[in-house]
């Protein structure tokens, strides 16, 4: 396996019993990347508790809780690779209590796979799963029909499915959809296309997996930088070395390019990009890097470098989307803390503009408060400026994260729709 | 430089995201301190912290829970690595646990279990706020549903339903007085990615890990070496075998597996087509039941 291939991240969803566990089972045991010794941990696992058949889903439910309950409870992360590729599945539960946990899994996600059980068509779940990808912006889309083994192959079904959900696809955004009818059960359309459905033209779903072009979704226009942290040896060897640590979020660097440091808004051109390995001539999404400018600044932790041309905006009143995580309901007045780049600080809940129906995208302006694993529109004033961008142009300067400052839990995950 | 060449391979983005944790600890929690066992994962994990904050030093200490079981070829890498970097080397030790009473020697004569009170005892004692571990999620099903920030209440307890969601790269640090937080940033990476990076990177190990020849016996199916803490019952013949170990861990737990493989780019090749997990193969702590991790982690273990 060679060490300079690349990685794709992708989050699955689908409702309980449309053989999500299954499907990862298949995927994680055509590329033999399940283990003879888990392999029989599952078998023992299935035969004690009475299963007729090697029952995949004990693979992937690990813990107590869950064997208990027979349910997936909570976001969990899978590995495998195949010679073209590395993959790192965000492996996360269908139900509706859970929406936290796709909304989790779907933040780091190159591409989602969202099931439905060709029998049943498009649920509600199945809408509020593509919802939730479009609204976390998940550059890639696959709806699997899963199951076709249970409607004899047929096409009919397929494209009947297929178009109501592209029906329902263009009222998102969702820039790039690929549909694919398999039977995770009997393997057709994963590895290899099926001989049972000569009638679709399309790859099958690992190699659609594996081709997918992700390096392009990355933003290398708007360059931003966060500060993460000041490197100051003070050492008899570097008496005078600054530089400023971070993770490029998106844009690109390179020595001599001119920068501009918000919020105090000082100038300078960059002497170096650097590594422990040396200077980079250039650094791009996602390097953790060293920058080193060619003027004495203050800078530190939470300013952002930018171009001067090109800068985020320093907002106060930020109109988000948020995806409420806690039990206690979110009204307005609350006061939060909040988690934005390398910068904290403080909020306070404005108002709230509308709760979404995350089935039928109704907007409920009458709505009073946002309850566990709902969804809204709310607008927030910030103690300090945030350096930020639009999540639609940007997710790594757009979203944030809302933190109870009595309990210090993350209580929401929101995405910035505009600011001023 | 096109679009696409701005391109990472697997091992340069799993590095990036790394060093990303790595720092941003350092930035929000006061005291860390990073665990440090002499393996691979956290050999790796210290050339990922220096390459952090290069060229200034690494910020915090190094802490090895030490069982008093250990192979010596690890302690004097241990040792050797340490010096190198500069950093301190904080020992806590559970023969001297015992010696005070705050554990008891299990009858089975195994310290996996009670490293756990001695863990904890020592991130009090030093108020560290934060520890680093070298743990994966490819290793355990109850380590695939772990955090990369992973909240300890004071009593050092993980518990699985409560953790906090995990959201882009924002991680969320806050802590009350007494809690911590255990921090994974080698959380995505599998054993042959730590393998291949340690190949790229050229990094040394301790030698037991390539093929060398040992005196073991077989318990259950799997090859123990001898050594003073761990000794063949009267029906476990000792016999010598080409081996070599996949996990580095406390030796009367820790068990070796038949190889020929004593470079890393065999080992990279055994590692890629083995059909045994790295736990699977070698640690007799995993078997005690179907969630002996779990337990463990809820316990406060790493």
């Amino acid at each position: 396996m060679p060490p300079t291939m690349d990685m794709l991240r992708f989050a699955t969803a689908g409702s309980v019993d449309d053989g999500k566990s299954t499907l990862i089972g298949r995927l994680l045991y055509d590329s033999k990347s399940i283990f003879e010794d888990q392999l029989s941990a599952v078998e023992a696992a299935s035969t004690a508790k009475g299963d007729d058949y090697v029952n995949l889903a004990l693979l992937t439910d690990g813990l107590r809780a869950e064997r208990e309950q027979g349910i997936t409870i909570d976001v969990a992360y899978r590995y495998f690779a195949t010679p073209r590729r590395k993959f790192i599945i965000a492996d996360t539960p269908g139900h509706i209590q859970y929406t936290r946990n796709m909304v989790t899994g779907a933040s780091t996600a190159d591409l989602a796979i969202i099931l439905v059980d060709a029998r049943k068509g498009l649920v509600e779940q199945s809408r509020r799963h593509a919802f939730l990808a479009s609204l976390l912006r998940v550059p890639h889309l696959v709806l699997a029909v899963n199951k076709m083994d249970l409607v004899d192959y047929s096409q009919e079904v397929y494209e009947e499915i297929s178009e109501e959900f592209t029906r329902f696809a263009d009222k998102l955004n969702i820039a790039d959809l690929t549909v694919i009818p398999l039977s995770a059960l009997k393997g057709d359309n994963i590895v290899t296309r099926s001989a049972n459905m000569p009638w679709y033209e399309g790859p099958s779903l690992l190699h659609h997996l594996e081709h997918v072009h992700v390096s392009s979704d990355r933003n290398l226009i708007d360059v931003r930088f966060p500060v993460q942290y000041v490197i100051r040896p003070q050492s008899s060897q570097y008496p005078d070395y600054r530089g400023y640590a971070g993770t490029v979020a998106s844009g690109t660097l390179k020595a001599g390019d001119e920068i501009m440091v918000l919020p105090s808004g000082f100038t300078s051109t960059i002497a170096a990009v650097e590594t422990a390995d040396g200077p980079v001539a250039e650094a791009f999404p996602p390097m953790a890097v060293t920058v080193r400018l060619n003027d004495e600044i203050d800078i530190s932790r939470g300013d952002m470098i930018c171009r001067p041309q090109n800068a985020p905006k320093a907002a106060q009143n930020l109109d988000a989307m948020i995806c409420w995580m806690a039990e206690d309901a979110l009204r307005p007045g609350r006061k939060l803390g909040i988690k934005h780049t390398s910068r904290s600080a403080r909020v306070m809940v404005k108002e709230l503009d509308y709760r979404l129906d995350v089935n039928t995208l109704h907007r409920d302006q009458d709505a009073q408060e946002l309850n566990l694993n709902d969804i809204g529109r709310v607008r927030l004033r910030t103690t300090q400026p945030l350096l930020c961008d639009d999540y639609a142009r940007n997710r790594e300067t757009g979203g944030f994260i809302l933190i109870d400052e009595n309990t210090n839990r993350t209580v929401a995950a929101g995405m910035i729709t505009s600011a001023d | 430089m096109t679009a696409s060449e701005y391109r990472l391979t697997q091992l340069e983005t799993l590095e990036a995201e790394s060093i990303h944790i790595i720092r941003e600890v350092v930035a929000e929690l006061e005291r860390p301190v990073l665990l440090f066992s002499g393996g691979k994962d956290s050999i790796v994990m210290l050339r990922l912290a220096e390459k952090a904050f290069f060229p200034a030093r690494i910020p915090f200490p190094v802490m090895h829970v030490d069982t008093g079981h250990n192979f010596q070829e690890v302690l004097d890498f241990r040792d050797r690595r340490v010096a190198e970097l500069g950093v301190q080397l904080i020992v806590a030790s559970v023969p001297e646990a015992l010696d005070r009473g705050l554990v008891s020697e299990p009858p089975d004569g195994t310290r996996n279990r009670i490293q756990t009170p001695v863990l904890l005892d020592a991130l009090e004692k030093y108020r560290f706020t934060a520890a680093f571990g070298g743990a994966r999620r490819d290793e355990d099903k109850a380590r695939a549903k772990e955090r990369v920030f992973s909240f300890r209440d004071e009593f050092g307890q993980w518990d699985p339903k409560n953790q906090r969601p995990e959201l882009w790269n924002i991680y969320n640090g806050r802590i009350q007085m007494g809690e911590n937080i255990r921090v994974f940033p080698l959380s995505n990476w599998t054993e042959l990615d730590i393998w291949q990076y340690v190949q790229k990177e050229n990094i040394a190990l301790p030698s037991i890990y390539f093929a060398h020849q040992r005196e073991v016996f077989d318990r259950g199916g799997m090859l123990y070496g001898v050594h003073d803490v761990c000794r063949p019952k009267a029906n476990e013949k000792v016999f010598t075998e080409t081996v070599r170990y996949r996990t580095v861990g406390d030796a009367s737990l820790t068990a070796a597996v038949r190889s020929d493989a004593d470079t890393l780019d065999k080992i990279i090749e055994e590692v890629a087509s083995t059909r045994i997990t790295e736990r699977g193969a070698t640690r007799g702590d995993d078997k005690f039941s179907e969630a002996a991790m779990e337990d463990r982690k809820r316990e406060g273990y790493f």
